[in-house]
Order: C-alpha cells, then sequence, then structure tokens
C-alpha cells in the first residue's frame, strides 16, 4: 500500500490511511511524487524538472497554463502538486491556482521572481498552499510532498469527522428509506460522538484503505443546492434518494448524496452535541474549553449556526472562519473546523490550500450546534456554543477570544482585517469588562462592532453578530465578529451578565466584537472563509472571495447593514433609519455587504460572491433571529428557526423577541443608546 | 587543487566568475544538478538562456524605440527577463535588470536606456565568460562536477 501510494494512485484513503496507520509511511516517500510544474520560461522550467528529479519526484513539465489545466483535467488523479509560475502570457497563474482549486483539489505552489509583498499575498488569498520567490533552491522543493501529506491529513480528518466518505457510501443501512437513522455511522452518533469518531476513524481506516472511489467535489453550488433540497424536505426527512432527486444534478449519484448527507448530519449533530454541553452559561464562560480552540471554536459555532440557520454556504463559513481565524493559530482552528465541515458538505474543493493550521476539525464540529435542522434549540445552544467558542477563543473578558488579532495575524486572510481587529479587539476588550457589567457600554461597543464585524468579521462570527447589534457602528469591521463573539456567550442561557437578554447581548456582542475583530479575520462567519476552510477541508483556496468578502464587509460596515439586524429594538432599528425592522435592515445588510462584495474589484467569481450574499442575506436574517433567541434565554424563544428562515419568520420572531425582551433592554439603556447613538 | 593543469585552469576561470560577481550562488545549484547522466547540464541551460533571453532583448528593444515608452510593458518584459538570469546565476544581468525595473516604476525614460545599454553588455560579457568556461570544460574532459569555492 505504501508504494502504491507513493507511486500515486494516492486516493485519499490509501494515502491516508497510509499515513494515519502509524505513519507507516513508505520508504520511498516522498520519490514519485508526481509534480506538475507550469512555467513560460523554458530556462526556469528546465532547471524545475531537473531539481525535481534529483528530488525523486516524477515530474511533468507544462509551458502553458492551459496545457497544465488540460493535462489535469484529463488525468484527474494522476499528479499530486502543482507548480505554477505566477506571470504568464495566456493565462495568469492565478487563475490557474483558482481553476485547479476549484476542479481538482490539489496543493498548488506558486513561484515568482516576483516577492513583493501584494504578490505574495495574492498567492495567499487565492489559496496557495506556498508562494517560492524565484531563482527557486532545490532545497525549497525538497519539501515539497509536506504540502500533499498536509492535504491529505486534512482530508483524511475530514472523513474521520463526518464519517467517512467511502464508508459511508458503502454502508448498506445508508439506504434511502433508512434515512439517518438506520445507518451505523449515523447510529453511533446516538453515542459519544469522540467514541464514534474513533470508531469510525478505525473503520474508516481499514475499509477506506483499500476503496478509492472517484472523488465527487462538492462545489459550493453543489452544496447549496444540496442543502436546499435538505432544508426543502425537513431535516428529519431529508433522505438521500429525495435529495437526490431534488438537486436534480446529472451524474450524482445516491451514494454521493448519502455520503455527504451522513457528513452533514454529522455536523449538525456535532454542532448540537456541543450546545448540549453548554448549558450552563457561567460555566461557559469561564470554562475555556480546550476543543473550542478559541476563536475557531467560536467562529466556527457561529459560522455553523449561521450556516445552518442561514445555509451559509460552507464555503462562507470556511472563509469566514479561516479568515477570522488567521488558521495558522490553533484558536482559530476551531471556527474553521466549523466552517470546514460546513465546507466539507458545501464542497470537497480543497479550498484552503493554506494548508497550515489545520485547525481543530474537531473542536469545531463539536461545538457547533448550530445545524439548521434544529433551530428550536439550536439557538440556546448555538449560544452555548457559541459562548464556548468565544471563551475558548480566549476570551476577551467574557468569552471573547484575544486572539483575533492573532489569529488575525497568522492568518493573510485576516491581515486585510487585522488591523481593524485590532482597534475592535480594543474597543472589544473595553466592550467586555463593560458588557458584563452594563449593558449600555456593550450596546456601544456592540453597534460598531456589528457595523464592523458584519464587514470583516463576516468570516466566521458572522452569523451572530449581526443580529445582536443594529447600532451601526461601523467602526468595527468585526460587525461580523460580534456576532459570533455573541453568539457563543449567549448559549441560550441567560448570561450572568444579567438577566435581561439584552444585557447579555450587550456583553456578548462586545466579547464578541473582540473577538469578532480578532476573528472576524477567520470568521466573519458571513464572508465565505473560503480560503480558511479550504485548508482545513481542503478545498481550493478561494482567496478571491475572501478578499471580497473583507472588502465588501468594509463598506458594508458603513452601510450599516449589520445594524438592520439588531434586534435591540425595533425602535432602535427604526431610528437607524432601516426600513421596517430588522429584516429589511438585514436584507439591506446583506445587500449592502452583497454589492461591496461585488464592487470590491477582486470579485472575480461573482458566483462566489453571490453565494456570499445570499448567504449574507441568509445570515443576517439568521443573525437577527439567533440574537433574539440568545436574548431572550429565559423565555423559551419561540421557534423561531424554521428549518429554512424565511425573511417573514424572522421578522416575527424578532418582533416576538423585541417585544419580550424590550423591558430588560431597556434596564441596560440598550435601546437608548442603539437608538441615540447608532450612527446610521 | 586539481592535479591536471586543464582542470587547474578551469577551477581558475570558474573562481574569477563569482569572484569578479558575474554568477552568483545560483550558478552553484546547476552545478550540483550536474551529474554523470548530465554531464554538460549547466552549459545546456545556459545555451538555452542565451536563446531565449535574446528574444526579451529584441522585444525591449523595439520597445525602446516605441515613444513614449510604455513602461508598464517594459517593466514585464524586464520581469520575464530577470526571472530567466536569476534562475542561471547570472548576478551583474539580474542587478541591472533590477535597476532597469526601478527606472520603469518611476518612469524615467532615459534611465531606462542607460541601464538596458548597460545590462547588454553585462550580458555580452557573461556569455563570452561562461563560453570560454564551458569549452575549457569540454577539453579538460569529464570531470567530478564542479566543487564548491573554497
Amino acid at each position: 500500500m505504501n508504494v502504491s501510494s507513493v507511486k500515486g494512485s494516492m486516493s485519499i484513503s490509501s494515502s491516508t490511511s497510509t499515513w494515519k496507520a502509524g505513519d507507516t509511511i513508505s520508504d520511498q516517500f516522498p520519490a514519485g511524487l508526481r509534480v506538475l510544474v507550469v512555467d513560460d520560461d523554458p530556462t526556469c522550467l528546465m532547471i524545475l524538472e531537473k531539481m525535481l528529479i534529483a528530488c525523486l519526484y516524477k515530474v511533468t513539465k507544462c509551458n502553458r497554463a492551459e496545457t497544465a489545466l488540460s493535462k489535469l483535467r484529463e488525468n484527474k488523479n494522476g499528479y499530486d502538486i502543482v507548480l505554477s509560475d505566477v506571470h504568464m502570457p495566456d493565462m495568469d497563474g492565478f487563475k490557474l491556482l483558482e481553476h485547479i482549486g476549484l476542479e481538482m483539489d490539489l496543493p498548488v505552489i506558486m513561484m515568482s521572481a516576483d516577492d513583493g509583498k501584494q504578490v505574495v499575498m495574492k498567492g495567499v488569498t487565492h489559496g496557495a498552499c506556498d508562494y517560492l520567490i524565484k531563482p527557486v533552491r532545490i532545497e525549497a522543493l525538497k519539501n515539497l510532498w509536506q504540502h500533499v501529506v498536509r492535504k491529505r491529513k486534512n482530508e483524511w480528518k475530514e472523513f474521520e469527522q463526518s464519517g467517512s466518505v467511502e464508508e459511508g457510501d458503502r454502508q448498506p443501512k445508508q439506504s434511502d428509506d433508512a434515512d439517518y437513522s438506520s445507518s451505523a455511522n449515523e447510529g453511533n452518533w446516538k453515542g459519544s460522538k469522540r467514541r464514534k469518531d474513533e470508531e469510525e476513524e478505525t473503520d474508516e481506516r481499514d475499509d477506506t484503505s483499500t476503496l478509492k472511489k472517484p472523488r465527487v467535489v462538492w462545489s459550493v453550488e453543489l452544496h447549496q443546492q444540496f442543502v436546499a433540497a435538505v432544508n426543502q424536505l425537513g431535516i428529519d426527512k431529508a433522505v438521500p434518494k429525495k435529495i437526490l432527486e431534488l438537486m436534480n444534478v446529472p451524474g450524482l449519484t445516491r451514494e454521493n448524496v448519502a455520503s455527504h448527507l451522513q457528513k452533514y448530519r454529522l455536523y449538525l449533530r456535532r454542532l448540537s452535541g456541543v450546545s448540549q454541553h453548554q448549558s450552563n452559561l457561567s460555566t461557559i464562560i469561564s470554562a475555556q474549553d480546550p476543543t473550542f480552540g478559541s476563536l475557531s471554536s467560536l467562529s466556527g459555532l457561529d459560522l455553523q449556526t449561521l450556516a445552518a440557520t442561514g445555509q451559509l454556504p460552507a464555503q462562507s463559513l470556511a472563509r469566514l472562519q479561516a479568515a477570522g481565524l488567521g488558521r495558522a493559530t490553533a484558536k482559530s482552528a476551531v471556527p474553521i473546523t466549523l466552517v470546514d465541515q460546513r465546507n466539507i458538505f458545501s464542497f470537497e474543493n480543497p479550498k484552503l490550500r493554506f494548508g497550515e493550521g489545520q485547525q481543530q476539525h474537531m473542536t469545531n464540529k463539536q461545538q457547533v450546534n448550530l445545524l439548521h435542522g434544529i433551530p428550536t434549540t439550536m439557538e440556546p445552544k448555538q449560544l452555548v456554543s457559541l459562548r464556548h467558542a468565544a471563551q475558548s477563543v480566549g476570551n476577551m473578558n467574557m468569552q471573547v477570544p484575544p486572539h483575533g488579532p492573532q489569529s488575525s495575524q497568522n492568518n493573510p486572510l485576516l491581515m486585510q482585517m487585522g488591523q481593524q481587529q485590532q482597534q475592535q479587539q480594543s474597543r472589544g476588550q473595553i466592550l467586555v469588562d463593560s458588557t458584563i457589567n452594563h449593558a449600555p457600554r456593550l450596546s456601544s461597543m456592540g453597534q460598531p462592532i456589528l457595523s464592523n464585524g458584519m464587514a470583516t468579521n463576516v468570516s466566521s462570527r458572522s452569523g451572530i453578530p449581526e443580529n445582536i447589534r443594529a447600532p451601526g457602528y461601523s467602526q468595527t469591521p468585526s460587525m461580523l465578529n460580534f456576532p459570533m463573539n455573541h453568539a457563543s456567550e449567549l448559549p441560550g442561557n441567560c448570561f450572568p451578565l444579567g438577566s435581561t437578554p439584552g444585557v447579555s447581548n450587550l456583553t456578548s456582542k462586545g466579547a464578541f466584537q473582540e473577538d469578532v475583530n480578532s476573528e472576524i479575520k477567520g470568521s466573519g462567519g458571513f464572508m465565505p472563509s473560503y480560503d480558511v476552510f479550504n485548508d482545513l477541508n481542503q478545498h481550493k483556496p478561494q482567496s478571491w472571495e475572501l478578499q471580497n468578502v473583507g472588502i465588501a464587509f468594509d463598506s458594508s460596515q458603513h452601510s450599516n447593514s449589520l445594524q438592520g439586524n439588531l434586534d435591540l429594538t425595533q425602535s432602535a432599528l427604526g431610528q437607524q433609519g432601516f426600513s421596517s425592522g430588522q429584516m429589511n435592515g438585514h436584507n439591506r445588510s446583506a445587500a449592502v455587504a452583497s454589492k461591496a462584495m461585488f464592487s470590491t474589484g477582486d470579485v472575480k467569481e461573482l458566483r462566489s460572491a453571490q453565494n456570499v450574499n445570499q448567504h449574507l442575506n441568509n445570515l443576517l436574517v439568521d443573525n437577527t433571529i439567533r440574537v433574539k433567541s440568545e436574548r431572550v434565554c429565559d423565555t423559551s424563544p419561540a421557534n423561531i428557526f424554521p428549518d429554512h428562515f424565511g425573511q417573514d419568520d424572522l421578522m416575527s420572531a424578532l418582533l416576538k423577541q423585541q417585544e419580550s425582551v424590550a423591558s430588560s433592554e431597556n434596564e441596560f439603556d440598550f435601546d437608548g443608546y442603539s437608538m441615540n447613538n447608532i450612527p446610521v | 587543487m586539481e592535479r591536471n593543469p586543464m582542470r587547474r585552469q578551469l577551477a581558475i576561470m570558474r573562481q574569477s566568475l563569482f569572484d569578479q560577481g558575474h554568477v552568483d550562488e545560483q550558478f552553484v545549484q546547476l552545478e550540483e544538478l550536474q551529474d554523470d547522466a548530465n554531464p554538460n547540464f549547466v552549459e545546456e541551460v545556459v545555451t538555452l538562456y542565451y536563446r531565449d533571453s535574446a528574444r526579451i532583448i529584441l522585444n525591449i528593444e523595439q520597445a525602446l524605440e516605441r515613444k513614449p515608452f510604455d513602461f508598464r510593458k517594459l517593466d514585464a518584459y524586464m520581469h520575464q527577463f530577470k526571472g530567466s538570469s536569476s534562475s542561471i546565476g547570472a548576478k551583474k544581468v539580474k542587478a541591472e535588470s533590477t535597476l532597469f525595473r526601478e527606472y520603469c516604476k518611476s518612469g524615467n525614460g532615459e534611465g531606462c536606456m542607460r541601464s538596458f545599454h548597460q545590462l547588454k553588455k553585462e550580458y555580452a560579457t557573461l556569455r563570452k565568460k561562461l563560453g570560454a568556461y564551458f569549452q575549457l570544460a569540454r577539453q579538460a574532459g569529464p570531470v567530478e562536477t564542479a566543487s564548491r569555492p573554497k
């Protein structure tokens, strides 16, 4: 097996199982690694080829990007890694990078004589696994295999966590009728997730080691279709056969859907399972769940929640998470993992090529309760998990994970927002302190956070913060972040901060703010953290999406799109100038964000931007609802979260909550604050 | 030191290439890739370089004849040229390319012209020296690959 995997029948299962099984990597590895090198310069190409051969790799060279793409398409499993020049006459290297990411899920290394920061950043955001400066030395190529291993490892983790595609596929119980309850894997879910994972892991390893199925690439669109179908059917009634019919995608088999569904369910379960554990707010706040990995966890939760509620495309989640988490840090990993999970569902494309920071997929998954099909329970759970996430993130005070900046720093994506986050963080910190004690503080904090958060923090948090703070503080790009944190803190239970949901909202918001800021990078929540997710989910890094997101958020900040989401008070919203309620605000913000995204120059793929927008919209809507639920933790909020959140539903939900918390809110001057100080 | 006088001379020649700054560490990388299977690898690469880069030089020359200068295009050509030159370790040529690009970025047409003129000189000098070096290397017969400068 070792040899075969080395030889390049490097299917995920075989290679991962090889590695997993006690790292019994073939002695030959990385010899035989199949490298495709693309460079229009014949001199460089010749040298690279010679160097790669000297490293004992199997080299294929192309001098044109088109040729490279067609070679890759002809033989999808024929290569392990791609080395590409940035400046090529027929196609931009980054474009090629995107294509490869989308279609083939291979690690791509960029090369250039250009070592300018902008270009390198572009490589990162587009999802390159690495960036080499020319002239390339052989030493740099000797370790090329690490990117392949890393990617496989991530994929493997995904499989494990989600119950392994192959295994799921082969499960006889995975029948249409059996649905989730019948499948062995799913049955295991009932038990301890961790145990199940381990069991599955073992099973998967054994089973998948010899199984080599052509992988279905779950692109963003495909996953969206999947999620839409699931929602339409209802999470309880969604059977692979019906989903397949609804999706109506030629070439997709019931097995593909079944395994994807399995993973999705697992993901959802993890989310809810995590939230269940966090019923005690104080516990959550104080305890830093190691599994959550701080930001990442929070982000992940948020994102997932968002994803669940708003059908946030995993893509977005991943992006957000990735962005917010700054994949580099473990903390951020959490959200990312959540996102990744989402991503897994949405697309298996290795978007995140960053490769680094495979952040705890596990933690995220566990944390995220926010799965779609669990609207009512989700909320509180979400809050709980969110809180956890926030905590783990590295709470500033509450749970606001301060690591935002750290993560952001690490995460190139975050870098964009890094500054903002830092600003926000400080703000958030203050906010956090005050929020716990003083609602008003929070509100103020929240506001800026919200507005900003939305924009920048979209990455992971986005879901929650949006709702929380309507006040249009556009200062903090981490508006989105805020919601995230917020969500975590508010897990369904009234925070000790204050009985008033509003307060808790505030606090969480504040906390989130910071988290958001820091996490925003990764978690942006709303923003498709494509890149981040990719890494975790081995999705193709869609840096452009992330970029767009970041930019979009910034611009949307000002539009106070998030503000609309604030549930603080309807009046507040009204004052903010949101037309008829939050929903509108949400929509607007989403619209704004969407527009912002589109307007950002880098929106290369409208598709993703559109997706983001959709999600943003969804998120906003969801967030609103979520926030509300958070706030009225005591008053078990009516089940406002249908599987599919319609705006009308959200609106009414919001209104309901508004009313119920209105009084409490007033106590904290929140309303007043928001109303008066909301910079629209 | 090589016992064979020819090889000794080869070693001296090689050392002077480094000492005079014509080639840098990257050249050593190429040398290390040379082995029994590819005994003339370095020469092959350098030959390929001169053939391919001649095309770029021509493009730049033509672009410099069109007034006003299209600095963006000039910069793009030079970026290409620089990448090639750096990959074979052509140190002086690479330095001059960088200078040329600086002039392009600042829109200094005069600077570009001067820099390009200097670049072509260095380019030609290197070609001559390397030509002589490879010729001697062939004459000296297959030997162990060049060792790193002591």
